[in-house]
């Protein structure tokens, strides 16, 4: 009735050409940006901040970037923990480099650092695909990890090859370190959540994104149409690597401050993200979100269940956690491929004809 | 001969022995991948649960003790019995191939022509699901395996090296039974592939499941079959690296670097999936032992997917892999 395409008129190119063309749509997409900017940082306490809105704000980056690789271009990738880790090793020694400057450029250039990382790992996907490439990219993860536990330069030389995140602000408030508060990480996050989202929003719907897709559907096809499988490919990589560089600096700096990268940005980190876009729908942004806040509030939730509410051992908890984990993925395989943002569509398809289904 | 050299002889025959147990491993995921294209991620967690199976049957161990003892507040850990081992290797073996059926029927007959992608990650989901259930069922603490296997320094060639060069060459007789039993397993494989009407049957699915389909052979029962023997290469391979290193998490990381292995030896054969996994063995033995010291040591960790990278990029389809060949 309200959810509908007619009687919203379309009087210029710009007007038919907009992110959200039904009117409900653009609404709800101010009101929500509206709550996220003016609402929740007033209401926001340490608990909410540091167990559900920073891990599910910085995840749904990285799911956003690995969704532009995986989800739009096809090129499977597990190296996710080990760009994440780039990401935070790139912010570190800047932010320790240069300190004048604002922690906003270094997380910007700690992505882009990131990206040409990623654009060098991505280069062999122009020879093998599929997961021959996903393997590749193990090659990466393993790299990575071992290469900032072993070179000294990397953690400047500290003497439990920990690194951890000094104090800076923007604009007079502290963002990063002990003094930080719950509101002042929260926008911090917020604010890159909401640029990469729109940039990967207008990106996948332009000409670059269709590039993806087709590379992803049929790559040889891709380049007998004119599709250049080189630039498509690494632009890709490179793209996607700069989100989850960003991701893994805000990881870094704001969320956990102290990090031991086998720990934090280990295989598992990959997989975690990895399930993330295959529950939330791949080739999708808002199945980035939707993704990323089911594995964010999945494991919250059955510690609350679980272990406050029935007392069962916390380790046994994990290991539940482990089994509804793997079997919602092939669960979402079999049953809906396309996700949680399938079902979202499935519903906004009902939501226009509603309430007249004929 | 220096002493430099006969360490590094040393170090080579070690990295034989190692690539053996990774050739054991790939040899779960050439089968299942030859058979039904699926690239089974789960085979490492497959050898974690054989063997976590294979303690607790053995053992006596109460199946998801943890749990009962959480939701009814009981206490029991054991049956108070001891099962010999030979019968505790037939029952879990039992036990793999009800898993096998169960993987059949729930998973993969539902994403028969889906992408190869999706299987793959159906097979991770499956690995995160399997590892959850066995450390429920058997509880996650690590485990002493010991089914008779000899173990330790092998005192024959410690005597003849020793006599021969002046140095006595430290290898395990795990290693050695492990090779033993790796080249017996492989004869089999291959004997069962050739010259069996099973394994007739499972070349001609994988060659085409659709025309095997239309001459009357059983998909559904070739692949609970190819599960099955993937189950039991599995469990082989649980046994021995359960009885080098203990059944703990890290064994299913095992599979993880059987990928590599897989990569050079390419995905659709078995004599591929052996020499890949003794080039990978030997390689990470020797590039720890020659440049290691260099760079700050533990290169183990990488050192093989960054050689199967690199070789990938020469030769997409592995050493023995068939050629791939795109059509639009």
């Amino acid at each position: 009735m309200f959810y509908r395409e007619a009687g919203d008129f379309k009087t210029s190119y710009t007007d038919d050409n907009q992110t959200f063309p039904i009117k409900f749509d653009r609404y709800r997409y101010y009101f929500v940006l509206f709550v996220a900017f003016c609402v929740i940082p007033f209401i926001v306490n340490d608990y909410w901040a540091n167990a559900v809105l920073l891990p599910f704000l910085i995840y749904s980056i990285a799911a956003i970037g690995l969704n532009i690789l995986v989800g739009y271009c096809g090129q499977v990738s597990l190296g996710t923990g080990g760009f994440m880790a780039v990401g935070a090793y790139a912010v570190y020694k800047l932010m320790t480099a240069f300190p004048e400057v604002n922690v906003f450029f270094h997380v910007l250039l700690a992505g882009g650092i990131t990206a040409i990382v990623g654009v060098l790992f991505g280069l062999p996907s122009l020879r093998i695909k599929g997961f021959y490439l996903a393997v590749a990219t193990l090659a990466a993860q393993f790299f990575l990890v071992w290469l900032f536990n072993k070179v000294p330069w990397f953690y400047n030389y500290s003497a439990s090859g920990q690194i951890s995140s000094p104090e800076r602000t923007v604009f007079g408030y502290a963002v990063t370190g002990p003094h930080a508060s719950a509101w002042t990480t929260y926008l911090f996050c917020l604010v890159f959540v909401t640029i990469c989202a729109i940039i990967a929003r207008n990106l996948t719907r332009g000409s670059v994104g269709r590039k993806w897709m087709a590379i992803r559907d049929m790559d040889i096809a891709a380049e007998i149409i004119g599709v250049d499988p080189l630039r498509s490919k690494l632009s890709a990589f490179a793209v996607s690597s700069f989100f989850i560089g960003v991701s893994g600096a805000l990881f870094f700096s704001v969320y956990l401050g102290a990090v031991e990268v086998g720990e934090a940005f280990g295989i598992n980190k990959s997989f975690l993200v990895l399930f993330m876009i295959i529950i939330g729908g791949l080739g999708s942004i808002f199945g980035s979100f939707a993704g990323a806040a089911f594995l964010v509030l999945l494991p919250v939730l059955l510690k609350n269940v679980l272990v406050s509410g029935l007392g069962w051992p916390t380790d046994l908890a994990a290991h539940l956690e482990f089994m509804i984990v793997g079997g919602l993925i092939i669960t979402f395989l079999i049953a809906e491929p396309h996700g949680l943002a399938q079902l979202w569509r499935v519903a906004k398809e009902k939501l226009r004809l509603w309430p007249f289904p004929h | 001969m220096p002493d430099q050299l006969l360490f590094g002889t040393e170090v080579f025959l070690n990295g034989l022995m190692a690539g053996v147990l990774y050739a054991l491993v790939a040899l779960g995921f050439v089968l299942i991948y030859k058979a039904s294209g699926i690239f089974n991620y789960a085979q490492g967690v497959m050898a974690l649960f054989a063997a976590l199976t294979l303690v607790g049957i053995m053992d006596g161990q109460v199946p998801f003790a943890h749990l009962i003892n959480a939701v009814f507040g009981t206490e029991v850990h054991h049956f108070g019995w001891n099962i010999p081992s030979f019968l505790a290797i037939i029952l879990t073996m039992g036990v793999m191939v009800a898993l096998a059926w169960i993987v059949q029927q729930l998973i993969f007959r539902h994403l028969v022509n889906q992408e190869p992608i999706i299987l793959f990650m159906a097979t991770i989901g499956l690995a995160y699901f399997m590892e959850g259930f066995g450390d429920i069922m058997w509880g996650s603490d690590i485990k002493k395996l010991d089914v008779g296997i000899p173990q330790g320094m092998n005192a024959l060639i410690d005597e003849v090296t020793y006599g021969a060069f002046g140095y006595g060459f430290f290898i395990d007789n795990l290693d050695i039974v492990a090779a033993v039993i790796a080249t017996i397993l492989v004869i089999l494989l291959v004997l069962f592939s050739q010259y069996t009407k099973q394994g007739r049957a499972m070349r001609a699915v994988a060659d085409d499941h659709q025309a095997a389909l239309s001459v009357g052979i059983s998909l559904n029962f070739i692949w609970v079959m190819v599960w099955s023997v993937a189950g039991f290469v599995a469990l082989v391979a649980g046994i021995m690296w359960g009885a080098k290193s203990g059944v703990q998490f890290s064994l299913s990381l095992i599979a993880l670097k059987a990928l590599p292995v897989l990569m050079l030896g390419g995905f659709t054969s078995i004599p591929g999936a052996i020499v890949g996994g003794l080039i990978i063995g030997v390689g990470e033995k020797m590039f720890e032992f020659l440049i290691g010291p260099m760079v700050g040591g533990a290169t183990e960790n990488w050192f093989a997917y960054v050689l199967a990278l690199l070789f990938l990029v020469f030769r997409p389809q592995g050493l023995f892999g068939e050629k791939i060949i795109e059509r639009v």
